[in-house]
């Protein structure tokens, strides 16, 4: 069974001026140019390919680290390509106040953790988060914490089927156990 | 206690309790893919079923829209791949010929009020026009319906908008829309459903209602209703075949998690300015924008009545020279009609490009992409930054669009 405590470093997606990104659609996290692609190891490659400022994302990311974006992250198209970018390149979790409807299921049939935290705009915007800070996040109990800095935080659980789709692998894996 | 809509379609394809916020297992009465998310579907479906059957062959479907014909080879082979999948399964192909999936849906009579419709298409909830739960999945999410027939879903709470007055002479449906994207943002409806009641939203026909229920993804919602109906609307469900049609009403005691009013009395012509379906402006405030090109299409707006708008304004006029105007019918039966009657000649001569039926501009499709630097007003869903190309994307009515390439600069009929 997965682990649903996950520790890693952060990039918080930030514009030019540095505001929390909002509203990140899915041509800006895997551009339409590439959704003919079907193996998910050439998908890493051209996350967040299409978004300002974040254009080498996939070149800076290491396995294991999170990513923190603004509400309604993954706007737009159904693409699966816009969550498998990031299992490819092996980011631990997205955080964002909000994720759209499709987006989220997407995640969650994966099993690639997507954890909704309403703070996160003010956390961000007083200091208190930043690129490169430690993080860890307790999925089950709801809890997240800036580790260098010692500042605590809300995540909302993963839900009953979140958690079970999860532990279970993905979508697949957890119907074959369901019934 | 009453329910909503789509507490009441829920409720009528699960043996769960139905609640909002409850997760409940939903019995799917129709599953489809497309060309794109199709290919990843059957790749799924064969790593994890074998060659095990789909649930129900009757109830699973291609539809080809993106890419149609294929010009590119990736979606040759993505087509071929589904193609294979299809006939070794005995599933049914909407194929490069028909035009867009969710429409075909509704003309071939498998999205109907009261049913569970889903597809690789994110404007899969424009079903909501005939009262059918659509939805838009992922490729995962689509394997696992396709083997088992269901999926999970969390029951949305819903949000009763009422619209108050009545719009102005010139604004049709698609500014009704803007302006609801502008109203309610990406915050109001966000990850709910939404009923919208009033004569602005009553009044509208079939072709209206697909208007406003396909750009519910851009308002972040989940699915909207227009519950009350009017002579329009039952005509022209007859003519495609849904004998008394009467979309799901929510019962009078129903529980709405907000109640939004909206005043649209006098409501003018709408545009969103890039990079955003959701930063929409009056039409005077952006008029005299110059103009490279033009799209009339998409599944917000290739309907007949749409290009039959679009023609009463190129008719006898040209576009101006130096401006493409790409026109693209959302299916073949659109297709049928505009050549039966005259529209589609009506068209050609005003100097318009005509293509074959499909998504058009989107995702790369057929109808040719924006160069960097190239401005385009279109009849489209999205202008996000890269979606249909390079330059920015403003989007409009067909009539505004129409008059738009007669003028070269963002304009409305009466300036003509």
């Amino acid at each position: 069974m997965r682990a649903t405590t996950i520790r890693g470093r952060v990039w918080v997606l930030l514009d030019a001026s540095g505001r929390l990104i909002e509203d990140i659609d899915t041509d800006q996290i895997f551009h339409n140019a590439h959704l003919h692609l079907t193996d998910i190891a050439q998908m890493g490659q051209h996350a967040l390919g299409n978004l300002e400022g974040w254009k080498d994302f996939s070149k800076k990311v290491i396995a294991g680290d999170l990513v923190v974006a603004g509400r309604n992250f993954g706007a737009g198209s159904s693409r699966q390509q816009a969550v498998d970018c990031f299992v490819a390149l092996g980011v631990a979790a997205i955080l964002a106040p909000s994720f759209s409807a499709i987006y989220f299921r997407n995640a969650v049939n994966s099993g690639f953790p997507v954890l909704r935290a309403a703070g996160l705009a003010e956390l961000v915007g007083e200091g208190k988060l930043r690129t490169g800070d430690e993080v860890e996040v307790d999925a089950t109990a709801g809890r997240g914490r800036n580790v260098g800095l010692g500042i605590d935080f809300a995540v909302e659980p993963m839900s009953g089927v979140q958690s079970d789709i999860y532990k279970a692998g993905d979508l697949f894996r957890y119907g074959k156990t369901r019934r | 206690m009453g329910r909503t809509v789509i507490e009441k379609i829920i409720q009528a394809h699960t043996r769960d309790d139905v609640a909002p916020g409850r997760i409940v297992w939903l019995d799917l009465d129709v599953r489809t893919a497309r060309d794109f998310g199709g290919p990843n579907v059957v790749k799924h479906f064969e790593r994890e079923y074998g060659n095990a059957a789909p649930a129900d062959v009757r109830k699973t479907f291609f539809t080809f829209d993106l890419c149609a014909p294929a010009c590119t080879l990736k979606y040759a082979d993505n087509q071929q791949i589904c193609r294979d999948f299809a006939r070794k399964h005995g599933i049914a192909v909407h194929d490069v010929d028909r035009g867009i999936g969710s429409h075909t849906l509704i003309e071939e009579g498998h999205a109907r009020p009261n049913t569970t419709v889903v597809g690789t298409d994110s404007h899969m909830n424009i079903l909501g026009a005939v009262g059918s739960f659509g939805q838009g999945m992922g490729d995962v999410d689509i394997a696992f319906a396709f083997k088992t027939g269901m999926t999970w879903f969390e029951v949305p709470e819903t949000v009763k908008v009422v619209l108050k007055g009545r719009p102005g002479p010139a604004a049709t449906a698609k500014d009704l829309t803007l302006f609801l994207c502008r109203e309610l943002g990406t915050t109001t409806i966000a990850l709910r459903a939404a009923e919208f009641y009033g004569p602005a939203a009553a009044g509208l026909g079939l072709a209206g209602r697909i208007t406003l229920c396909s750009m519910i993804t851009e308002m972040a919602g989940i699915i909207g209703f227009i519950p009350e109906t009017g002579p329009s609307l039952l005509r022209e469900t007859a003519a495609l075949g849904m004998k008394d049609f009467v979309p799901l009403a929510s019962d009078p005691d129903a529980a709405y998690a907000d109640v939004v009013e909206l005043d649209v009395e006098g409501l003018g012509p709408q545009v969103a300015v890039p990079p955003s379906p959701n930063a929409v402006k009056p039409l005077a405030e952006v008029r005299g924008v110059r103009i490279d090109s033009g799209f009339i299409g998409s599944c917000t707006n290739g309907r007949t009545e749409d290009f039959l708008a679009a023609a009463e304004i190129l008719r006898g006029r040209k576009v101006r020279p130096g401006i493409m105007l790409k026109v693209v019918p959302a299916t073949r039966r659109v297709y049928e009609e505009l050549l039966k009657t005259g529209l589609l000649a009506d068209l050609f001569e005003s100097g318009a490009i005509v293509l074959n039926p499909g998504c058009g501009g989107c995702a790369e499709g057929h109808a040719g992409l924006t160069g960097k630097g190239e401005v385009e007003v279109s009849t489209g869903n999205r202008n996000f930054p890269g979606k249909q190309g390079k330059g920015p994307v403003y989007l409009a009515s067909p009539e505004v669009v129409a008059a738009s390439c007669l003028k070269g600069e963002i304009a409305g009929p009466e300036e003509l």
